[in-house]
């Protein structure tokens, strides 16, 4: 076994080595999310930029798909990050689970080959399923979604055969139904209709019940498996914060989806459901702050890993603001009517999805770094922890600024294009030329360029924290073994 | 889980409540959906039928709703050629797989949702901009075809590319967009002003 500080997949098991695998994919999507995104944002202040050769909607497609897919990446990983050590059992069906890994980034890459060279097809059958669906998030051609499936039954038989030969938890238990239902959720999003409200009634099923109930209940396990092990919290507290949180978050977020059924043709009784439902949604994002900040605080913010509590701390905020805060302040009808597709949207977005997605996937993937270095220390003294820390202050303010700057143009164009100008062709324009709109607009690709640099430095983090730090992590001499 | 621990901060609690509350809210959730597919299919009250698109549609208010309601009027078929239903759902349905190949969402909204690069095509049947009901159809027919040749922008530069639209296809999407504007919303977009309707 090479020296601590040395990266060496000998410190692995079969699970996290297939796991550093999908996390490398998901940087290189990330970067590539960061890249369109400015792209786009670009286009926003000099419409010619691009104009026919790589347009609005391409890079848009790719900005937002990027992000889902690496996402994905980050969460499939640290499930084969954590399966051996939680089920106490050698991973089952590693070779298939290796396969199944590069089937789907090929497929991946051909896919965005398509959006960028091919883009857009005639309107028939063939173009949606070879090119593009045209279905925000879930554009991926139908022959795609096939082998997404395809490939994701392969994973969930790594992660169930391993648990079932070796032990179940309340985290794996919590953990493998959550799967179901994420994957589940995936076939109502897989077929075509012409009428476009039922379209989107179930394409809303795909989207929010993924981001407000699925996915929130996987990080909530990537949440209670990483307190166990960074912090060394008891298992029996962090497993009773779980389920206390599965029943709010889906008791809340599960009916909560109609707050997406106001004004798409859907029945009116869905005003009160929806508002009332989605309104309860913030209180289990609370209860995950709370429970991060007391862990953290009851075990004096000792550590091993800084960078990865630091990112651990900065998901349960971020998903605190993004989410329950910025998601709240347009989800009672009284408020959407006006803020309905406008940039409101998008800086809750952008909020949401960095602060609860990004920062829990970057908190991993620095936990595997330290692993993968041996288990060294990663604490206080840590060599070159600026970069670490500057990364993740330059990504916040970034993420922040650009999320404030769209609320700025999401009010004026709420109020100038929405409630005054009824929302007409004209009215877009007069509303996407007031000067306040504008000056947005600047600001949010002044701080997009911010968490362009903040992005940098972050990658650069990831290739050289730890690197030739010799002294073990254990010697820190606290609860639990090294994560 | 020790003899201290409550029953109300005990797992076994908290697993018993996660399992039901969930079981419950999927259950309404369900039950809900078989309504509203009922109450949004095509041909339903909130969602009419394709055969719409041989209709006049116009946006009135409606005092009972306290906001716009669209109001399918008498005949005035789309291109001047009144349809079967088969035949409208098939024009509609081009139009839709056209505007799903050509990636519309990630430069409009449709009915609020998508991106926000363009204006909502929600009502965009009954834009005022494309003048006057007699003059629509074909400015819709030759804006689809060339959106460069016949940008307006209203001075922002911002032109929707040319995307290979056929005439047919054109002529699908301008049925779809005609059926869409006939679909009840709930009054969004709020306080839109149609095209001039006298009469
Ligand atoms: C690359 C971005 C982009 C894409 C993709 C795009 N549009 Fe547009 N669209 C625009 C812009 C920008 C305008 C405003 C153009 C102008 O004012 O000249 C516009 C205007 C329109 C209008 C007139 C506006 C109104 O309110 O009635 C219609 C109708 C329209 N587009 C339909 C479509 C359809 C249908 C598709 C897909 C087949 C589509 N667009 C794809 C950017 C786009
Ligand atoms: C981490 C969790 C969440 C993420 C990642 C997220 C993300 C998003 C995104 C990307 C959209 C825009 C969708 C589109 O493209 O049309 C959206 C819309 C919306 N979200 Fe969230 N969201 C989250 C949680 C919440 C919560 C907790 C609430 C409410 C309390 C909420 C309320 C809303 C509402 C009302 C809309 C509709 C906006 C509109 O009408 O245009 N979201 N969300
Ligand atoms: C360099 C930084 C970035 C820039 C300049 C940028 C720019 C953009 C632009 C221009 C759009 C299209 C909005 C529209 O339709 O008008 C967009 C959409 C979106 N971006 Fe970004 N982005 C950046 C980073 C990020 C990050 C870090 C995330 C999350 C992790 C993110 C998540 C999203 C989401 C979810 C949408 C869809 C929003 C919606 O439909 O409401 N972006 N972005
Ligand atoms: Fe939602």
């Amino acid at each position: 076994m090479a020296a601590l500080g040395t990266f060496d997949s000998a410190n692995l098991n079969g699970g996290q080595r297939l796991a550093v695998k999908y996390y490398t994919v998901a940087v290189v999507l990330f970067v590539a999310q960061i890249l369109f995104g400015l792209l786009a944002g670009i286009q926003y202040l000099k419409p010619e930029f691009l104009y026919g050769i790589l347009d609005f909607s391409v890079n848009r497609m790719v900005h937002i798909n990027a992000m889902v897919v690496w996402m994905l990446y980050g969460f499939i990983g640290s499930v084969y990050w954590l399966l051996e050590d939680e089920s106490q059992h050698e991973i089952v069906g590693l070779k298939l689970g290796n396969l199944a890994f590069w089937v789907l980034t090929a497929a991946v890459t051909v896919v965005v080959l398509v959006y960028l060279l091919v883009q857009i097809g005639p309107g028939n059958d063939t173009s949606l399923w070879l090119i593009n669906e045209g279905r925000e998030y879930i554009e991926a051609p139908r022959w795609a979604d096939i082998g997404i499936v395809v490939v994701v039954l392969i994973f969930f038989f790594n992660v169930a055969a391993t648990f079932m030969k070796g032990r179940w938890t309340g985290v794996s238990g919590v953990l493998v139904l959550d799967l179901v239902a994420l994957a589940g959720l995936y076939l109502a999003g897989m077929f075509y209709t012409t009428n476009i409200s039922i379209d989107q009634y179930w394409w809303w099923w795909v989207i929010h019940l993924w981001v407000e109930a699925t996915w929130e209940v996987m990080v909530g396990t990537m949440m209670a498996w990483a307190l166990m092990k960074t912090l060394g919290t008891r298992r029996t507290i962090v497993e009773t914060w779980l389920y206390i949180e599965v029943a709010l978050m889906f008791g809340s977020g599960i009916l909560g989806l109609g707050h997406h059924y106001f004004w798409i043709g859907s029945p009116e009784y869905w005003l009160s459901i929806g508002g009332f439902f989605s309104a309860l949604e913030p209180i289990p994002l609370v209860a995950m702050v709370v429970h991060a900040v007391y862990d953290s605080g009851a075990h004096r913010m000792k550590n091993r890993n800084h960078p990865a509590m630091a990112w651990i701390i900065a998901h349960a905020f971020g998903n605190f603001f993004g989410a329950g805060v910025w998601g709240f302040m347009q989800t009672l009808p009284q408020i959407n009517l006006y803020t309905h597709g406008t940039q409101w949207s998008a800086s809750h977005g952008h909020l949401a999805f960095f602060g609860a997605y990004a920062t829990i996937n970057i908190a991993f993937f620095y936990i595997a770094i330290q692993h993968s270095r041996g288990g060294n220390w990663m604490g206080a003294g840590l060599a070159g922890a600026w970069r670490w820390k500057w990364a993740l202050t330059l990504l916040h303010v970034g993420v922040v600024g650009m999320s404030v700057m769209l609320l700025i143009a999401g009010y004026e164009q709420a109020f100038i294009e929405r409630a005054v100008g009824g929302s007409t062709w004209a009215a877009y324009f007069e509303a996407q030329q007031h000067m306040w709109f504008v000056q947005a607009m600047w600001w949010r690709q002044i701080f997009g360029w911010i968490t362009l640099l903040g992005t940098v430095l972050l990658v650069w983090d990831l290739l050289v924290v730890g690197k030739g730090e010799t002294r073990p992590a254990q010697a820190a001499g606290d609860v639990a073994h090294a994560a | 889980m020790n003899a201290m621990t409550p029953w109300w901060a005990s797992a076994s609690f908290w697993r018993k409540t996660a399992v039901i509350v969930t079981a419950l809210s999927f259950i309404v959730l369900i039950v809900l959906t078989l309504d509203s597919m009922a109450q949004m299919s095509a041909g339903s009250d909130r969602v009419p039928a394709y055969s719409v698109i041989n209709k006049r549609i116009t946006y009135v208010d409606d005092a009972e709703a306290g906001h716009k309601m669209p109001f399918v009027g008498g005949d005035a078929p789309l291109f001047g050629k009144a349809l079967s239903e088969e035949d409208a759902e098939a024009l509609v349905s081009l139009g839709k797989k056209t505007v799903q190949a050509k990636n519309c969402m990630n430069c409009h909204t449709l009915l609020g949702n998508g991106a926000y690069y363009a204006p909502d095509l929600t009502k965009a049947w009954l834009d005022a901009s494309w003048g006057s009901e007699a003059a629509r159809e074909t400015l819709m027919l030759a804006f689809l075809q060339d959106p460069e040749g016949n940008a307006r922008t209203f001075g922002s530069g911002r032109k929707m590319p040319n995307l290979g639209i056929t005439e047919s296809e054109a002529r699908g999407v301008v049925a779809f967009l005609k059926w869409m504007a006939s679909i009840d919303t709930n009054g969004f977009p709020h306080n839109f002003m149609p095209i001039p309707q006298e009469n």
